[in-house]
């Protein structure tokens, strides 16, 4: 159980510095993206090729192995399907993204910068993710 | 384009990809944080260690680049702090109701073609950019 949790630490310290790394964590410039009628920043679309194209390649080298290093088996999300829930519940997070340019990592990797809004916006996050865990 | 990065822009991305191989090559966990973070409220047995020394790294690695002198130093809030209250509560709702966020739909799924984080995806940008164009185009806030 330490060695998936120090494995998890290491992946948690590679997705917080790229995410300050990109910038990603500063809601200005996530919504300078979002916001394409106004002084438009394409990085934001960088940062998810960069990702996905780095994660399609090691995710196919890892998942042809029988079983992760550290773990029993691979867990991975069953549902691959599209339902009418995953389209009003992207919608509503794209709704608060879009206000406060904020989501759930870059908001964990900004309390790094000890600025009080942060706070606020992971208590409510926190409240959004159990009620939907109520209605689930 | 004044204020396109993309040097920074692309090996941070790589360095969140190369992060969300790590764990599941070691831990056989996708790294979606929404997800993560959901399942500590509650924790489950046995299984809230490894979610909580993710987001410790989540904030570590930041504080890491903040330590170093990486030019982001403070985060520019454009928005008031009711705008992102009402902003948290949807982005857990919707990521709840959605299976994930960013980082599990957009990068992680998309990385296993899941159609159903390809839409999640589109539909998050598409609802976030209809939302800040309205408030900074339209109600002319922001």
């Amino acid at each position: 159980m330490m060695a998936r949790a120090a494995a998890a630490l290491v992946s948690g310290l590679l997705f917080g510095l790229g995410l300050a790394v990109s910038q990603m964590a500063n809601p200005a410039k996530v919504l300078g993206f979002l916001d394409i009628a106004g002084r438009w920043d394409p990085s934001l679309a960088l940062v998810l090729a960069a990702a996905a194209g780095v994660a399609t390649i090691g995710y196919r080298r890892v998942l042809s192995r029988p079983k992760p290093a550290l773990a029993p088996a691979f867990n991975l999300p069953r549902k691959t399907g599209i339902d009418a829930k995953a389209v009003i519940g992207a919608a509503l997070f794209g709704m608060g993204w879009g206000l406060a340019g904020l989501c759930p990592g870059p908001a964990f990797a900004a309390l790094a910068f000890g600025q009080l809004e942060i706070l606020f916006f992971i208590g409510t996050m926190g409240l959004g993710l159990h009620l939907a865990r109520q209605m689930n | 384009m004044e204020n396109f990065t993309p040097l920074s822009a692309l090996a941070g991305g790589a360095l969140m990809g190369l992060g969300a191989v790590v764990l599941l090559w070691l831990t056989g966990r996708i790294a979606g944080v929404s997800g993560i973070i959901a399942g500590l409220l509650p924790p489950g047995r046995g299984d809230a260690l490894w979610r909580l020394a993710f987001l410790v790294g989540l904030v570590g690695g930041a504080a890491i680049y903040r330590t170093l002198g990486g030019p982001l130093q403070v985060l520019q809030f454009t928005m008031s702090t009711f705008m992102i209250v009402i902003g948290g509560l949807l982005v857990g709702l919707g990521a709840g109701l959605a299976g994930g966020c960013t980082s599990g739909h957009g990068i992680c799924g998309v990385a296993r073609a899941s159609k159903r984080s390809l839409l999640a995806l589109s539909v998050f940008i598409l609802a976030a950019g209809l939302t800040i164009y309205l408030i900074r185009h339209v109600l002319r806030g922001g």
